[in-house]
């Protein structure tokens, strides 16, 4: 077999030589791939050596087949080294292609927002039902049994006029626009009995006209509690507790004595908030009493076993205190901007 | 109710500190305590040198600006050397004469404002201070020129200091009174209020006068038609008095402390009376004697009777309007307004008092039908005390002589016959129980006590009589009140009250809550529009035979329906966003529609009276009475949904995104929707949808017709959706049943299919989904083709399916037989073919 190649320290030096510099010399995949064929394949130099072990004497085999062996090895590992230099090196390449200033990739679907009402009254209201409280919820065109004599509002009383009331049309058929969410007090001591503990947030309507201050429409949230043995001592507890959930663990309530129909005692009640804009101060929150005995008989309830207190407070005035919202028409008009800057902060 | 601190102080102990506004800081800090609301302060903030002037003379001269200003010479005192003191003062007014008298405020006074007076240069003239008009003195509200003297019917030296001539340096503490405490409407109401804030002895006026009686006047009370049962009046009393000159001006300081009160001087019969209203609380009238004819009978007006009253209006009479009459006819509308027929006049010389009580329902309601909400009638109906009116007549015949030169007459009368109010059981430990406080025995008893009240020991605690001037005491939770708010609610202590455990929220308010929050995150911006709109608006949605209500009072005439639809305020907000240049709108409202059935007469003919507990029935009847006022969701957009930016192009917003927030929102609600083409009046006949659970449409979605859009200046396109949410959450169960996830592999399929140009895509989509039954797990529309290859009239639509088995692998030709008998279903239903 004369064209057999001789093995030789030599002959396996140069093939190697020749490999590795072949190897080092690609810089592309492909390349690489083509070095390999010439130097590592069925046709290489090295192979046909390797072949030629066949003829090799027998005592001269394993220090041959060595010899031949190793230096396959160094070719092979030279190849994969060289393989996993280039292959980072591409995907760099690309990973450089694909690049893009992140600070300016622009918005697929712009964030929405909550009303920031929406969001007070929920918050609001969670603060009762994390303490077993439930919440409940009326209608807005209401009958002015519930809205008024249910209530306690005689039908001649100052008090009932100074509701700023909207009648629906025809008057004579006594059907209003709830003035206040105290009518959900009747509906939910007629539905759900007692002990009554709900709190219903809602809308409203007094004939005021639109300004900075004052809206026709606007919220409240009410609550009433009724059960045995509840007193003024727990109504004060109950707003104090809500003003700190609120506003911080250094808010504190005042009450003031005052009046409505449907509580007796009544109070005003004052927040003290500390952080207001401006400097702590106390501002004027809402209403609050201990549920009128006539109320309760209204509603079917005997107000020698059971009796409670009722509280309701502005969602406007809330949101414009702590949020320190200047003008009422902002959230009323709808503009998207007032919306969004309390996304869906709650 | 505004009250002069000098007033005040005649009944009561208030400490003066020398500093106005920190005496009525601590006025308004005690009655506040008690229940009275801080209103304001009227008055006060002036200092000297105020003075009475003289106008020696003056030269008209025109400005450059229009203005005609008078450079006067004013006598403001005497030199020490006896001279005349005449400093010369530029003046804007003309309503003065050379001779009057007036205000003068020198350099270094100041007035309220504050504003501050020195010489300073003006038209040409310095002026040494400033001829000062009613309202710059803080003396009501006259500004149409400067304060004459003779106004007031003061004379007094120039060089006199007006600050104490005019009670200038006294001021008024304004505070709001609640309805039920008619008697605070009245200085002597506050006086004890405020002795029971601060424990400062209280002076009743009522009881610092020698009240005399008269009689020989005829008054008879003949009431046929109480109101609720209600006698119209019971206290009736007249004085006489005569030979007063009525043309005297009344004393400085009762003008000063009437302005400060917020009443205007008139003449001085009419000052005493209205002086003696604020003091006592005591409406009291004054008739001319000489043109009364005959007694006076009181009884409720015949229907259709006149009167002119005092403000010189005609006016007719309904029948439950309580009367004063003479011989004549009617000579007042009781408790609201007097006749001009008897009017005090400048030439009257005898006149005849009258201090009655009125029912305060009756007075309510008169005052209400002739909209005339006076002084008095504001006092009657909140309740007077019934025992102050012989008093008050007294006070006033006591006025009348002293000032307007009168004398006593025997002649008057005093027909009282004003019930008792009524005694209430108080049981010992009420208050406490009700108010949480260990109150001793003293503090209840000497609480009630310090307001009037009489206590009787009864059973376990005691029976109350309320004073007379406190009608809204009627029940024990009423004094509990009195105690809390006499000891001060600050000693209440503060105690959570543990509630029995609650179920959280409904599922309706858990799945609108989450509805919100999907949608926000989806990109739309909640807004919450009024829900006043016109009829026309309502019409668009629901058509113009639309049921819908209306406001009766509404404070815009064309804006007085409420809304059946969430629409049209989105409308009018996205049109307002627009204006201000936000040209990219996602909005979306939560709220409630009102939605009358048609032809159903809402309301009822009476609602029921009372305190008890109406029947069953009438409770039904109530909640009945109301129309449907469903939870709707609404939503809108306009412009693009994704803006441009860098290597993004913008999309613009329309039908797509009202069907995406759709799906999202019956996602949320746990429903299957689906959409089916539909018909809007308002919409785009090409480009509306219905949306429906199972068979029934819970919702609209689509564009606004453009003829619509543009006619409210918005752009051409606008996709709107508008969802009854609460039948869509009651159509949702809220519940879940997982099905197992199969996790053999898939097998995809596309499927094209040509059909007519009118059959939907939904349909052949749901067409081939019932078809290929339960193999197939997914499939979607991908492309709607239309043009070459295909006959006129036809589309094709490709759908993609994907196929998989819960227990095995699929074989192609499983699914290929599924992917057959879903086209066979097609084919079937809508002609569809397999395409070519």
């Amino acid at each position: 077999m004369p064209d057999t190649p001789l093995i030789s320290e030599s002959a396996v030096g140069a093939a190697v030589e020749a490999a590795l510099a072949a190897i080092a010399a690609a810089t592309d995949t492909g390349a690489l791939k083509a070095a390999r064929s010439a130097h590592a394949g069925e046709a290489s130099t090295l192979a046909q050596l390797n072949a030629s072990l066949r003829d090799v004497p027998a005592d001269q085999k394993a220090p041959l087949g060595k010899l031949v062996g190793q230096a396959r090895g160094r070719v092979q590992q030279a190849v994969a080294a060289r393989e996993g230099e280039l292959a980072a090196a591409e995907e760099q390449a690309r990973l450089d292609a694909e690049s893009i200033d992140v600070t300016g990739i622009p918005p697929i679907r712009p964030v929405g927002a909550r009303h920031p009402l929406t969001t007070q009254m929920e918050r609001m209201s969670d603060i009762f039902i994390a303490m077993g409280w439930e919440v409940a919820e009326g209608p807005e065109l209401e009958n002015e049994w519930f809205n008024f004599d249910a209530l306690n509002f005689d039908p001649d009383h100052p008090a009932r006029a100074m509701q700023d009331t909207f009648f629906i049309d025809p008057v004579e058929r006594h059907l209003v626009l709830r003035t206040h969410t105290s009518p959900v007090q009747i509906r939910s001591l007629l539905e759900r009995g007692v002990p009554l503990y709900v709190v219903a947030p809602g809308r409203v309507f007094r004939t005021d006209e639109l300004d900075a201050t004052h809206t026709p429409v606007f919220h409240q949230l009410e609550g009433i509690a009724i059960d045995r043995g509840l007193t003024m001592a727990h109504l004060r507890g109950t707003l104090e507790h809500m003003a700190r959930a609120m506003f911080g663990a250094d808010a504190k309530i005042r009450l003031r004595p005052s009046y409505f129909p449907f509580t007796e005692p009544s109070a005003e009640l004052d927040v003290w908030h500390p952080t207001f804009t401006g400097g702590a101060r106390w501002i004027e929150w809402g209403g609050c009493g201990m549920v009128s005995p006539n109320v309760l008989r209204a509603a079917g309830v005997d107000p020698d076993e059971y009796q409670g207190f009722a509280f309701g407070m502005g969602i406007e005035r809330t949101l414009m205190f702590r949020n320190d919202v200047r003008d009422m028409r902002d959230m009323v008009e709808g503009d998207i901007r007032f919306s969004q800057q309390f996304g869906s902060v709650v | 109710m505004r009250v002069p601190l000098s007033w005040l102080r005649e009944w009561v102990d208030v400490p003066s500190t020398g500093d106005v506004s920190a005496d009525a800081e601590h006025v308004h800090a005690a009655l506040v305590r008690v229940g009275l609301e801080e209103e304001g302060v009227h008055g006060g903030a002036l200092t000297g040198p105020i003075v009475v002037g003289e106008v020696l003379e003056f030269v008209e001269e025109p400005q450059s600006n229009g203005k005609t200003i008078r450079w006067c010479q004013v006598r403001t005192g005497t030199t020490p050397d006896g001279e005349p003191e005449v400093r010369g003062i530029v003046c804007g007014a003309r309503n003065f004469m050379i001779g009057d008298l007036v205000v003068v405020s020198l350099p270094g006074a100041v007035l309220p404002g504050p504003f501050p007076i020195a010489a300073r240069k003006t038209y040409g003239h310095v002026s040494d201070g400033m001829i000062a008009s009613a309202r710059e003195l803080g003396l009501g509200d006259d500004h149409d020129g400067i304060l004459r003297l003779a106004t007031l019917g003061v004379d007094a030296e120039a060089g006199t200091d007006a600050i104490a001539l005019l009670g200038l340096d006294d001021v008024a503490v304004e505070v709001n009174v609640t309805p039920d405490r008619g008697y605070t409407l009245s200085i002597r109401g506050i006086a004890r209020e405020y002795s029971h804030s601060t424990g400062a002895p209280f002076r009743d006026p009522a009881k610092a006068l020698e009240v005399g009686e008269g009689d020989g006047f005829t008054v008879v009370v003949d009431d046929q038609g109480p109101v609720r049962d209600r006698r119209g009046c019971d206290v009736f009393v007249t004085r006489a008095v005569r030979g007063i000159d009525a043309t005297r001006p009344t004393p400085p300081w009762m003008v000063s402390r009437l302005s400060l009160a917020g009443i205007r001087s008139i003449s001085l019969p009419v000052d005493i009376t209205n002086y003696v209203m604020l003091e006592l609380g005591q409406p009291v009238h004054a008739y001319d004697l000489a043109a009364l004819v005959g007694g006076i009978t009181v009884r409720r007006a015949r229907a259709g009777e006149k009167i002119v009253t005092l403000d010189d209006q005609q006016r007719v009479l309904d029948a439950e309007d309580l009367l004063i009459c003479d011989d004549d006819g009617p000579i007042g509308i009781a408790g609201v307004m007097g006749g001009a027929s008897t009017e005090v006049s400048a030439s009257t010389t005898d006149v005849l008092i009258e201090a009655a009580n009125f029912d305060p329902v009756s007075i309510a309601r008169s005052a209400r039908r002739h909209k005339l909400p006076s002084e008095a009638s504001k006092r009657f109906a909140r309740g007077v005390d019934p025992l102050v009116a012989e008093p008050a007549a007294q006070r006033v015949v006591d006025l009348l002589v002293e000032l307007a030169g009168g004398t006593v007459d025997e002649l008057g009368s005093a027909w009282v016959e004003a019930k008792r109010p009524e005694s209430i059981a108080l049981a010992e430990g009420y208050v406490d129980r009700l108010i949480g406080v260990d109150y001793s025995l003293d503090e209840v008893t000497d609480s009630l006590g310090a307001v009037g009240c009489r206590l009787k020991p009864e059973g376990d605690g005691w029976l109350v009589e309320p004073p007379s001037w406190r009608p809204d005491l009627v029940d024990a939770p009423s004094l509990a009140e009195e105690v809390a708010r006499i000891v001060g609610y600050d000693r209440i202590p503060s105690l959570l009250p543990v509630a029995p455990p609650g179920r959280g929220l409904t599922r309706s308010q858990a799945v609108r809550r989450a509805v919100g929050s999907a949608l926000a995150a989806a990109g739309f911006t909640e807004v919450l529009a009024y829900p006043f709109v016109r009829p026309a608006d309502n019409a668009i949605i629901e058509g113009a035979d639309v049921a819908q209500v209306r406001v009766a009072n509404a404070l815009d005439a064309e804006n007085a329906q409420l809304r059946v639809s969430l629409l049209p305020g989105l409308i009018a907000i996205a049109h307002r966003n627009l204006a201000r240049g936000l040209t990219d709108l996602a909005l979306v409202e939560l709220g409630h529609v009102f939605r009358p059935e048609p032809g159903v007469d809402y309301g009822v003919d009476s609602v029921p009276f009372g305190t008890a507990r109406p029947d069953d029935a009438v409770v039904v009847e109530l909640e009945q009475s109301i129309p449907p006022q469903p939870w709707h969701l609404a939503a809108l957009v306009l412009g693009d949904r994704r803006p441009r930016g860098i290597g993004q192009s913008a999309e613009a917003a329309g039908i797509a995104d009202a069907l995406d927030a759709a799906r999202l929102v019956a996602s949320v609600a746990g429903v299957e929707l689906r959409v089916a083409s539909g018909a809007h009046p308002a919409l785009h006949p090409g480009r509306t949808a219905t949306l429906l659970v199972g068979d029934e449409p819970v919702g609209v979605a689509g564009e606004l017709l453009p003829a619509v859009a543009l006619e409210r200046d918005l752009p051409r396109r606008v996709g709107v959706l508008e969802l009854d949410l609460d039948r869509l959450i009651a159509l949702g169960s809220g519940e879940v049943a997982a099905r197992p996830i199969s996790a053999f592999p898939a097998a995809t399929q596309d499927l094209s299919v040509v059909v007519g140009l009118d059959v939907p895509a939904g349909a052949v989509l749901d067409a081939v989904v019932d078809g290929a039954g339960a193999l197939l797990e997914h499939a979607e529309l991908v492309d709607d083709y239309r043009g070459d290859g295909l006959e006129p009239g036809t589309k094709s639509l490709t759908l993609a399916l994907r196929f998989r088995a819960p227990d095995r692998t699929l074989t192609a030709a499983e699914a290929t037989e599924a992917k057959n008998a879903g086209l066979a279903r097609a084919a079937q239903l809508h002609g569809a073919a397999l395409r070519a």
